[in-house]
Parts: C-alpha cells; sequence; structure tokens
C-alpha cells in the first residue's frame, strides 16, 4: 500500500460511505461493497497487494 | 438527576448554603449597575471576575440558593486554566483536580487508539485535569465573595428583561417580593434553559443527535491512573460505548450509551444502573466496592444563537450555545467567552474602547462554536452512530484498527483546542504575520515557556495588553519606551516583556533571559521581533522586525477604533 490518503480525505471517504451505505438499504448494503472492492481493486492493478487487504480484512471478525 | 432512593445527599460534597441579602432596590432605591450577570455558574463568576480584574463593578444574579447540585463538566483543558491564571485562582484547582494527557480507546477489550496530548516541561498546566463542577463553581465564588467589585445576589430569579436605548431593565424575583433594577450591560451566563433567552424571545437552531447516554458518577477506591478511557462494543454494553474518567476524591464517571431498541425508563431504574455499572466495573477489573452518587440521560445537541450580541445583552456559555459532551467543549468554551467579554466590556464601560470592540464578541466567539461544531458532529457520529451506514462505518474502522495503523486517526475524540481569531476585525497584519516560519500566529492565543523554577512566560502577562519584545543585540531602540507609553491606556497600563538573550541594564521593565534561545526559537523571533497580545492571552499581530506605527494601528485595531 504505497500512496497514503490524508486523515481528513480518509474522514471524507468514511463519511460518503456511510452515507451510500444508508442509500442503498439493508438488503443491498452487502452487494454495493462488493462492487465497489471489485472496482477498487481493477484500480489498483496489483493482485499481490489486493489479496494482502483481502486477509487483513478478513481478520477480527468477532 | 436522580441519587439513589436510600440517601438524598452526595457522598463527598457539603454543598454550602447561600443566604438572601434583602438588596436596595427593594427598599426603593433606583440604581444602575454597569454590569449585571445572569446566573451564578462557572461561566457568569468567571465574567464576574475578569470585570473585576479590570476594576469593573458587577452584580451577579441566581436563583439557586447553592452551587449545582450533580456534577456536569469535569474536564478543565489547558486554556481554561491559563484563565483561572490570569484570575489568580489556578492554585486552588491545580491542588484539587487530576492532571492528564493520555487517553486510550478500546474495540471489544483490544486497544485500537491512544490518545496523546501535546505536553512538555514547556507548559505549566497539563492539557487537561478532572474536576466536578461543583468544586470548580465552590472556588469561583469564594474567590467572588473575597472581591469587594462583585456583588453575588442568591435566590435571585430574572424574571423579565426589557431593553431601552440607554439601559437594560431587570425585574427580579425573591423571596422578600420582586424588584426592578436598572443596568447599562447584561450578560447572560443563565444556561440552557436561558431566562434571559427566553425573555427577549431569542431562539437556539442546530441540530439534536440520535444516541443517548447514561451518566453516572460512583464512589470507588482504585489507584488507575487518570486516563480518558473509552470502550466500543464492550463485553459490558455490547454493541454500545462506555466512558470511564477518574474525578478527586475516589469519584469515578461512567457514562454508557443506551443500545439500540432499549427503553429510557427502564434503564434509569436504580436496579438497572446498578446492574449496568456493576458489569462495567467488573469488566475494568476493579474488585470495587462502589457506591451510587447520582445518575442522569445525555442526548447531544449542536445548538446556537445567531447572534451572542443582542443590544446589550451578551450571552455566553450554555446560554448562547449547546455542544457535545464528546471532546470536552462545554465548559472549556464558555470559560473562554467569559474572558473574551469581560475585558471587552471593561473596556468600553472605561471609555478605553468604543461599542464597536462589544460588536466583536459575536463573530470571535460564535466563530469558534462552529468550529467546535464541525469537530463535535464528527466526534458525536462516531460516538452514537445516526444510522445503520455510520454504525458500519464505526465497525469496520475499529476493527480494521486493531491491526492497521492507518484507521486509527478516525477513533481520535478530537478534544477540546483553543479556538484562533485569525478572521477577527480585531486581528491585524496578516501581511506581517505571514513573515514567520514557526510560532503561534496572530489570532492564536500566546504558548506558554518554561523560564526557569516555577516560572513560565504567561506569568508575566499584565491585566491590560501586554507585548513580548525579542531582543539579541543588547540595545533597545530609542523609540520603544515611546511608543509603549503609546500603548497605554487610562486605566490599563501596558505590560512589556524583554526576552533577551544577553543581559540587559533595564531594571524597570520585565526581562526575561532566553540564552539558549528556546523561546526565540519557538517564536520564530529574530533581533527586534514583536508580539502584541491582548488581555484574554490572543495575538493581535506580530512583527518579525518591529514596526512602531503599525504597532500603534494594530493596537487601535484590537480596541474596534478602525476596521480593516
Amino acid at each position: 500500500m504505497s500512496k497514503q490518503l490524508t486523515t481528513e480525505a480518509l474522514e471524507r471517504i468514511y463519511d460518503q460511505l456511510a452515507e451510500v451505505v444508508d442509500k442503498a438499504g439493508p438488503e443491498k448494503e452487502a452487494l454495493l461493497l462488493s462492487k465497489l472492492c471489485l472496482l477498487l481493486a481493477q484500480q489498483l492493478g496489483d493482485e499481490e497487494t489486493i489479496r494482502e487487504c483481502i486477509d487483513i480484512a478478513a481478520r477480527d471478525l468477532s | 438527576m436522580t441519587r439513589p432512593a436510600s440517601r438524598n445527599s452526595s457522598l463527598y460534597f457539603d454543598y454550602p448554603h447561600y443566604p438572601f441579602v434583602r438588596p436596595p432596590e427593594l427598599d426603593g432605591e433606583t440604581i444602575r449597575h454597569p454590569v449585571i450577570i445572569v446566573g451564578a455558574g462557572p461561566v457568569g463568576v468567571t465574567a464576574a471576575l475578569e470585570l473585576a480584574r479590570h476594576g469593573i463593578r458587577s452584580v451577579v444574579l441566581d436563583d439557586k440558593d447553592s452551587v449545582n447540585d450533580g456534577s456536569r463538566a469535569i474536564c478543565i483543558a489547558r486554556h481554561s486554566f491559563e484563565i483561572l491564571q490570569q484570575l489568580g485562582l489556578s492554585d486552588r484547582f491545580v491542588n484539587k483536580a487530576l492532571g492528564w494527557t493520555h487517553g486510550t480507546s478500546y474495540y471489544r477489550m483490544q486497544p485500537v487508539f491512544r490518545l496523546e496530548m501535546p505536553h512538555s516541561e514547556d507548559e505549566r498546566f497539563y492539557p487537561m485535569y478532572n474536576i466536578q463542577q461543583q468544586f470548580i463553581e465552590q472556588f469561583l465564588i469564594d474567590k467572588a465573595m473575597e472581591e469587594a467589585l462583585i456583588e453575588l445576589r442568591w435566590q435571585s430569579r430574572l424574571e423579565h428583561i426589557e431593553l431601552h436605548e440607554d439601559c437594560a431593565i431587570l425585574t427580579i424575583d425573591t423571596p422578600e417580593g420582586d424588584y426592578k433594577t436598572e443596568s447599562e450591560y447584561v450578560i447572560a451566563a443563565d444556561g440552557a434553559r436561558s431566562a434571559v433567552r427566553k425573555s427577549l424571545g431569542l431562539k437556539l437552531r442546530g441540530d439534536a443527535y440520535e444516541g443517548k447516554y447514561v451518566i453516572v458518577d460512583i464512589q470507588m477506591q482504585s489507584d488507575y491512573p487518570t486516563e480518558r478511557r473509552a470502550f466500543f462494543d464492550p463485553p459490558a454494553n455490547p454493541g454500545s460505548t462506555v466512558l470511564v474518567h477518574k474525578q478527586p476524591d475516589n469519584i469515578w464517571r461512567v457514562d454508557y450509551q443506551l443500545q439500540d431498541g432499549e427503553d429510557e425508563e427502564t434503564a434509569l431504574q436504580e436496579d438497572n444502573i446498578r446492574k449496568r455499572v456493576g458489569a462495567i466495573v467488573d469488566m475494568i477489573g476493579e474488585p470495587g466496592p462502589w457506591e451510587l452518587e447520582w445518575w442522569s440521560l445525555y442526548k447531544a445537541y449542536t445548538l446556537a444563537l445567531d447572534d451572542y450580541r443582542h443590544e446589550r445583552v451578551f450571552f455566553t456559555g450554555d446560554a448562547a450555545h449547546l455542544v457535545p459532551i464528546f471532546g470536552v467543549r462545554g465548559l472549556n468554551s464558555g470559560f473562554a467567552d467569559a474572558a473574551n467579554i469581560g475585558w471587552k466590556l471593561a473596556y468600553a464601560l472605561k471609555g478605553n474602547a468604543p461599542d464597536a470592540l462589544l460588536d466583536s464578541y459575536s463573530p470571535e466567539r460564535r466563530g469558534a462554536t462552529m468550529e467546535i461544531f464541525d469537530n463535535a458532529t464528527k466526534s458525536t457520529r462516531f460516538m452514537t452512530p445516526p444510522t445503520r451506514g455510520y454504525a458500519l462505518m464505526r465497525e469496520a474502522a475499529l476493527s480494521l484498527s486493531i491491526s492497521q495503523q492507518f484507521s486509527r486517526p478516525l477513533i481520535n475524540p478530537r478534544q477540546s483546542q483553543p479556538y484562533t481569531y485569525v478572521d477577527s476585525p480585531l486581528t491585524a497584519f496578516p501581511e506581517r504575520n505571514a513573515e514567520f516560519d514557526s510560532g503561534p500566529g496572530a489570532g492564536s492565543p500566546l504558548v506558554n515557556r518554561r523560564i526557569g523554577e516555577d516560572d513560565y512566560l504567561l506569568d508575566h502577562l499584565g491585566h491590560g495588553f501586554s507585548g513580548l519584545y525579542f531582543n539579541k543585540s543588547g540595545a533597545l531602540p530609542d523609540d520603544l519606551d515611546d511608543l509603549f507609553s503609546k500603548l497605554d491606556t487610562d486605566s490599563e497600563p501596558f505590560t512589556p516583556i524583554i526576552i533577551s538573550t544577553v543581559q540587559l541594564n533595564r531594571d524597570d521593565l520585565t526581562v526575561l533571559q532566553d540564552r539558549e534561545e528556546r523561546i526565540f526559537d519557538f517564536y520564530g523571533a529574530d533581533d527586534g521581533t514583536f508580539y502584541l497580545v491582548r488581555p484574554d492571552r490572543h495575538i493581535t499581530a506580530r512583527w518579525r522586525g518591529i514596526q512602531p506605527d503599525e504597532v500603534l494601528q494594530a493596537f487601535k485595531q484590537a480596541l474596534g477604533e478602525q476596521s480593516s
């Protein structure tokens, strides 16, 4: 993960995600977030990093 | 506020009783006071003390006969201590309050964020102190009672306020009947349900937040150090949040968020409070025993008046603005309100400044509220997520932060910071300010520096305007004394502070030795650098190399005599 976001940018993204999740509604939020992950993966274009991120996200779920 | 059914007094605090004293107005005298302050809470009494510091008499009215029952504010920030120091009160607060510098946030009991507040040996005060509001009020009132210029009138409830061109007429209800009294100016410091605000038909505007917290004080012996602990989704309150703060006299503040769909009335029953608090005490590993002091229900708001000045009336503290508790900005911004309006009213009443100076109160302090709202809205959204989307994002940030560094700033509680009056009409010469690479900028409060044993920069400030002049050459410019004398007003002398790297033979001036250039470096100073400082420690303007004509111009602007 090379490029770093500023805290301010991270906060703006946090808020936008919260709002778009609310708009999608509970039944469609998982679909929305999964689509977003695929899009970001395509943009990032680095399979190794993407797989690493998937592993990190899968941690501490319970 | 509710106490346990078995007890109707505090476990540790003796509430003082302040008697009603019959004022001359009840016997038909007509008096016009320079300032009447409505509300003897911490903000009102601080305003009275600030006025007295500048030689202005005031009357403080309060409908109660004691200090506030139950605790309200508990966190006082460093910049508030610097205000208390100027009132000659900080020693008593330092001796009682618990200073702290850091905090920890946990997600399901795993640490995910470490809050470190800026602190160093250059500071006289800790970044934050915990102390119950009733002690805060008592210390302030004790000081006010020693002060000949302050008259405290207890059991005196404001019924009505009427504004005239040259004064306000207040109708006061007392145990011995009503009376009318006149005042040139009024400071409304009468809290969230301000009677002054109601009487003038003014309304707070803003937002209310979803989440509800139960706030409980308990007495419990524990050696755990003073810090802020926040527990997200802990086993003792699944899905919700718990905050724990230590206070003096073995009192602990426990705030816990009601869970989704939890019934308010049921949650506030004493046996349910005991069950929840017991689980939290177990969770933090305390063996007990503990006893309940009181509890209450809290909801977050961001509400403010459109204008903090209404003709001859100035609104301060909760009467002007309600802010969420997360980030401890309520009382701390109230102290700053009191310090701000205090010196301005004093200068106007003594004829040292025009009415325009008083107009600067609202932009400066309402500006501070708006910045607080911006920060508080974010921290409140985190503490009480308003929707499913925010709740989900918060869980994601917390869960990631167990292993990842980058998401931890999202958990930052954004504690209270002093506000910068950079856009104020009183702040001058932004182009001179831009010549500096470091140091506090124009509009900011001065930052303390250690001079020696029990000796700090801010200890040397005067009652009126002060100035920091930096010297390296060992010789002061010829026109400096002349400039300093022009910065005196009839009743408020100017206080020059010379910071010098070399010996200076000027016994008539305060000279602080800075051989290692520590203050020089911090303030980005050169030989001849000058900072002009208001009575409330905020910087009016600063020059890398002093320009006497501009200093005089900035001084006039800081007194509202001309606008930029």
